[in-house]
């Protein structure tokens, strides 16, 4: 083994029943180095951390761990642990029943005579958040703290852990930039002790802010390892996506001047509130115009849509849909009036797991008919396959379940369910989120195609770029209220970004 | 070429039901050899299968409101042979107008019918109401009306058994006129065809599927997962009503303490053995129903064989528990980690078995 | 503040339950003070007709703090009996020897069911389901006749009395000092053991943790199955042990004893403040739930016309209370 490195996987290969997930794959982590592990979604980046963690066997190939003579093969997160390789990832896992000092000691709490001494495993949990910059009491339920807190608590535990490996999963999906910057604070520092960090992530930024090296998969093999210095940002995008991509940047520019201003509202909301998620809004959307829904997380930006959808009931303030005054108690009736919602999060409310790729499209469709107008099988037929085609829906049939299909065939799937019902208002709430770039790419051209026929779409992302892309107007939301409008002719990066921030009202 | 279609037959759905009814009919039939026979003795059909399929009727009924329950919320309702008890319970009560033993009706049939329905509607409501409304786990929650049910029949029928001697009250569980068939079939029959021609004529069954598989997801396509889970255990509690009603009149009397009696595990044992999932999701009505046709054969089988009705969850309990373990992941992981050693051992041997 | 804090999200339903105990005692020693209410006797009998019901919600308690249930736990009792009846009466066995049976049914049943919960991923309910019919079966295929049990040594244990220091007075003035049987000493104990494991010990913290997200669990490196296999199995055997308890109670085993235990068990468990989705529970707490149910026993007992259907009757629309209590207490925190 090399000199300084903490990890080193060699020809790692992998098979999930026939499919090749990994394939002969090479990655080494040096002691006290930030590594980001890139690849778009079905590159094996999740495979592999799952490979090395424990969570699955893996066929062929070997790791060595320094201090470790010979292999080390984890059979489960526990070795892995003991082995001195932990994880946080994504979706904090830690027990919201618990205490802070709870989580961070639980397995391993301090003892006297066989039994737990909280005195003392509360003092120590104090004196490690201290000393890591991190402000909770240790007595505190979990349950009570934020998000980003709770991550630093689950970083916490690993480093208390002794790991010399800290894998981090998508860790900044659910922060904000003040909290991403705290984050990386405490990742450098790490990094200065020795640790070897590895970061899995889908922001580009975020690489360039804080990595000091890249390795990137594609298609389960690996394609290099790369110094963060040497590799420019449009190069590692071509290296993810394995071809020099038509750049993504100008879709917008070909639908402009097809485009005929209208300002027919479809949608007038005023006054329209959720308690404790969304404070009353007013908001017009017209025909035939994207507009986005800007905002950090936790801003609203959801909470807004479904307040208007219905998804959770507004408590207040009057909707207008094609000028007409309406009521909605329920998403059916939402649906009624010619609205569409995609939801933020596909797996938990949008597949339809088990049934198949017909049955998940036509369900939207079936559901406004209600219960006594069934689809006939062939109509249920002609609509998937009309879809499928559409779509370009990659799946082996009809009939195959839903979730046997990748992400962003899943994403096109749902699309099509909401298409189908031919809805005069679509909301898209990160319609893109978690998909590799060139279905990306697709879904924003359907979005703009689909404005130019005179749909009104709300369109929500977390990345700016892609709503500068697709937007022709944007609100701004701020702690759970609208806080301002921007033009099209006032987009741009810098102008969004400091309405997000806010700070002075100029914006309002 | 033979081994792919063998596949696609194990494979398939009905599979496993449809062996287990063989698997238990052969049994039968090696034990009894007239089994099948049928022969027609006072006018009526009589014969060991004649039998089966009689008293497999309040199963039937039984296992396709099981199914739905499953199908939608994940759990099974456990108060079901409780709900019978009490559907008997206000249907003789009414009948005898709060005597013991009457020979003549007291109040009209069809009344006292409609309100067992209904009070048997009414235990649906209120499991549906704790499962769909307050999202209590389905078994805990219908375990309160499984012991207190039969406490409330006992209440209704003032803790005694309520004879009505009527002959047209027998009916039902009897013998109509000069058919031949016994009643009990005929209302099982009605009961699967009206339920699945429901399924079929409208999106029920599209719809209960979604909302087991993914709650949060049906309700923002527009459906009402909570009216639906609702609606499956009101659907439940009625034709747990209606196979009481069959069951009290095979005895003419309201027994609160037996009528029903360790039916909900049968029943529940009749869903799975239909290859339906006990988690939710995805079912199949035929499969229930070939499953409760096949655990009455069971019981008949184990009846045969000496062993008493007090005894017989013990061999339930074991059929269930190989079931689930067949069903659940872990085993089928296995079973997959033994097939491709197989195959990977079998490369050589393979050429040679073709 | 952080410690008020604590007290809404969990000990709330605890204290809802002492306030609803000690509310239903006085309220049953105004009112049913000719009926002996008053007296500490009565008070202590409330321990000692649910010995046996208090050993085993706690074990219910356990299993169900990691998220899991079990409903077996009254066909265990039956079955426990029936075969100590069975086994000093018909075949001639010590009382030691019995007993040593009983513990071993339960711990049998604990391992059989832990293992098909946690090994191979069952739902708790269908296999504890099972394990209810089998148990209930199994004690039909004993005997289908009550045996009473009268060997000698279990007798003397059954009406064995520790006298208390305080008591009651009788109608002639006669000082009667109040008493426990042995099963209260026992139940007891194994509460106080169960508090301390659950609280002071790895074990019971995972088994916290295991209930609060089991996912979390696992990825912090918990032994998740095997923690939760052991909670099954210490269930299981106090379920033998509370239905040795139980025994020592009814010194007879007939195939329709303790018949709705499983509920009486679940019941306490829950209005003693356990959660029904797992992560939250205590022994103390379900102590008092016991309380409860034993106190609805006797007030209704005392009130004399009413059935005895009517106790489990009420003990349903307690547990429905408090289940939709939990719920919109469960429903108010995902809304903050």
């Amino acid at each position: 083994m090399e000199q300084n490195v903490v990890l080193e996987m060699r020809d790692i290969s992998k098979n999930f029943t026939g499919v090749r997930a990994l394939s002969h794959v090479d990655f080494t982590l040096r002691k006290g180095e930030i590594h980001a592990l890139m690849g778009e979604n079905g590159a094996g980046k999740s495979t592999l951390i799952k490979v090395l963690t424990g969570v699955h066997e893996f066929e062929s190939g070997t790791i060595h761990m320094d201090g470790k003579t010979g292999e080390i093969v984890n059979h489960s997160p526990q070795e892995a642990q003991e082995n001195g390789i932990s994880t946080v990832y994504q979706e904090v896992n830690l027990c919201p029943n618990l205490t802070v000092a709870e989580n961070l000691f639980i397995g391993r709490e301090p003892r006297k005579l066989g039994m737990i001494n909280w005195k003392e495993m509360n003092e120590r949990s104090e004196k490690l958040l201290e000393s890591l910059n991190i402000h909770v009491p240790p007595t505190q339920m979990l349950d009570e703290c934020s998000v980003a807190i709770q991550q630093m608590i689950a970083i916490a535990r690993a480093v208390d852990m002794k790991c010399q490996v800290l894998i981090l999963d998508e860790p900044t999906s659910s922060l904000d930039d003040d909290e991403v910057e705290k984050l990386f604070v405490l990742m450098r520092r790490l990094r200065d002790e020795g640790v070897g960090i590895i970061f899995v992530t889908h922001f580009l930024e975020q690489v360039y802010a804080v990595c000091d090296r890249i390795t990137v998969l594609r298609n389960g093999e690996l394609v290099g390892e790369y110094e963060t210095k040497d590799l420019p940002r449009v190069m590692l995008v071509a290296k993810m996506m394995g071809k020099d991509f038509d750049d993504l940047a100008d879709i917008k520019s070909a639908h402009e001047g097809k485009k005929t201003p209208e300002t027919t509202p479809v949608i007038e909301a005023e006054g329209i509130g959720h308690k404790g998620t969304i404070k009353p809004f007013n908001i017009k959307i017209n025909k035939g115009e994207v507009i986005g829904l800007t905002g950090l997380l936790g801003s609203g930006r959801s909470e807004l849509v479904r307040a208007i959808y219905g998804a959770d009931k507004a408590d207040s303030g009057k909707l207008k849909v094609n000028g007409k005054e309406v009521k909605i108690n329920s998403p059916l009736d939402a649906m009624k009036l010619g609205m569409a919602y995609l939801p933020e999060d596909r797996k938990a409310e949008g597949i339809i797991a088990d049934l198949s790729v017909r049955e998940n499209i036509i369900i939207a469709l079936q559901a406004k008919r209600g219960m006594f107008h069934p689809l006939s099988r062939k109509e249920m037929e002609e609509a998937a396959d009309k879809y499928i085609d559409m779509l370009q829906i990659k799946t082996a049939s009809r009939e195959t379940p839903i979730k046997s299909l990748s992400g962003g065939n899943q994403q096109k799937v749902i699309l099509g369910r909401w298409l189908l019902t031919n809805p005069e208002y679509l909301i898209l709430d990160e319609p893109t989120r978690g998909i590799d770039i060139g279905t990306k790419t697709e879904i924003q051209k359907i979005v703009l195609d689909l404005a130019d026929e005179g749909m009104a779409v709300t369109f929500i992302s977390s990345e700016v770029e892609e709503m500068l892309r697709t937007c022709s107007r944007m609100a701004v939301l701020r702690d759970g209220e609208k806080v301002g409008e921007l033009e099209e002719s006032e987009l741009s990066q810098s102008s969004i970004m400091k309405a997000i921030a806010g700070g002075d009202d100029k914006n309002e | 070429m033979n081994k792919d279609k063998l596949k696609k037959i194990t494979g398939a759905r009905l599979f496993l039901p449809i062996i287990c009814l063989i698997a238990v009919l052969l049994i039968n039939v090696i034990k009894t050899p007239d089994f099948f026979n049928i022969s027609v003795r006072n006018g009526v059909l009589y014969g060991y299968i004649i039998d089966v399929i009689n008293r497999a009727s309040e199963l039937v009924i039984l296992a396709v409101g099981m199914t739905l329950v499953t199908a939608a919320s994940g759990g099974q309702d456990i108060s079901v042979g409780a709900v019978m008890a009490v559907a008997a319970a206000v249907c003789c009560q009414i009948l005898s107008g709060g005597q013991a033993s009457v020979t003549q009706y007291q109040n009209s049939i069809i009344l006292a019918v409609v309100a067992a329905l209904l009070a048997a509607a009414l235990c649906g409501a209120f499991n549906g109401l704790l499962v769909a409304r307050l999202h209590i786990q389905p078994m805990v929650a219908t375990l309160i009306l499984y012991t207190a049910g039969r406490g409330i029949a006992q209440l209704v029928t003032n803790g005694q058994i309520t004879y009505i001697r009527v002959d047209s009250y027998k009916m039902a569980g009897g013998y109509i006129g000069k058919c031949p068939i016994p009643t009990p079939i005929f209302f099982a029959i009605a009961t699967v065809v009206v339920v699945a021609l429901i399924l079929k004529k409208t999106a029920l069954g599209l719809y209960v599927e979604s909302v087991g598989i993914n709650g949060k997801a049906a309700r923002l396509v527009g459906l009402n997962s909570t009216m639906i889970k609702f609606l499956t255990y009101v659907i439940c509690g009625v034709l747990a009503g209606i196979a009481g009603i069959v069951a009290s009149s095979r005895i003419y009397s309201a027994d609160a303490n037996n009528i029903g009696l360790n039916l909900e595990m049968d029943a529940i044992l009749a869903v799975a053995l239909g290859g339906n999932f006990l988690g939710g999701g995805k079912f199949s009505l035929v499969g229930s129903v070939i499953g409760a046709y096949t655990i009455q054969a069971l019981t008949t089988t184990l009846y045969a064989m000496n062993v008493k009705a007090d005894q017989l969850p013990v061999y339930k309990a074991i059929v269930v528990i190989i079931i689930v373990t067949l069903q659940s992941e872990v085993f089928k992981k296995f079973i997959a980690g033994l097939k491709s050693k197989k195959a990977s051992g079998a490369v050589a041997e393979g050429g040679q078995k073709a | 503040m952080k410690q008020k804090k604590k007290m809404t999200s969990t000990g709330f339903l605890l204290l809802i339950t002492i306030a609803l105990f000690i509310v239903m005692y006085v309220a049953g020693m105004v009112i049913f003070a000719d009926k002996g209410f008053a007296k500490p006797q009565m008070f202590l009998n409330l321990f000692v007709s649910n010995a046996g019901l208090l050993v085993i919600s706690c074990g219910l308690t356990i299993v169900m703090i990691t998220g899991g249930i079990d409903i077996s736990v009254g066909s265990v009792t039956a079955l426990v009996c029936m075969v100590m009846a069975d086994l000093m009466e018909n075949k001639g066995a010590s009382a030691y020897v019995a007993v040593l049976v009983a513990l071993g049914i339960g711990l049998l049943f604990g391992i059989v069911q832990g293992f098909l919960v946690t090994y191979m991923g069952i739902q708790p309910f269908i296999v504890t389901l099972a394990g209810m019919f089998f148990g209930r079966g199994l004690t039909a295929i004993i005997s289908t006749d009550m045996i009473a049990i009268k060997n000698e040594l279990f007798l003397k244990w059954a009406n064995f009395r520790f006298y208390m220091p305080f008591g009651s007075t009788n109608k002639k003035g006669k000082f009667i000092p109040a008493y426990i049987p042995p099963t209260v000493v026992i139940a007891l104990i194994v509460v106080i053991l169960c508090a301390i494991l659950l609280k002071y010990r790895k074990f019971g913290r995972k088994l916290y943790a295991i209930g609060g997200n089991k996912q979390s669990a696992l990825m912090m490196g918990l032994d998740v199955k095997k923690t939760m296999f052991k909670a099954y199995v210490l269930d299981g055997f106090l379920a033998g042990l509370g239905g040795f308890l139980f025994c020592l109670n009814s010194c007879a085993g007939f195939v329709e004893q303790a018949k709705g235990l499983e509920m009486d068990a679940i019941s306490s468990a829950v209005i003693g403040g356990t959660l029904l989705s797992g992560g939250v529970g205590t022994p103390i707490g379900t102590m008092f739930g016991v309380l409860i149910k034993g106190t609805i026993s006797s007030l209704i007992t005392a009130q004399g016309t009413l059935s005895s259907w009517w106790v489990r009757i009420v003990l349903s629309a307690l547990l429905c209370f408090f289940i939709v209590i939990q719920s919109v207490l469960a429903s108010a925190k995902k809304k903050k």
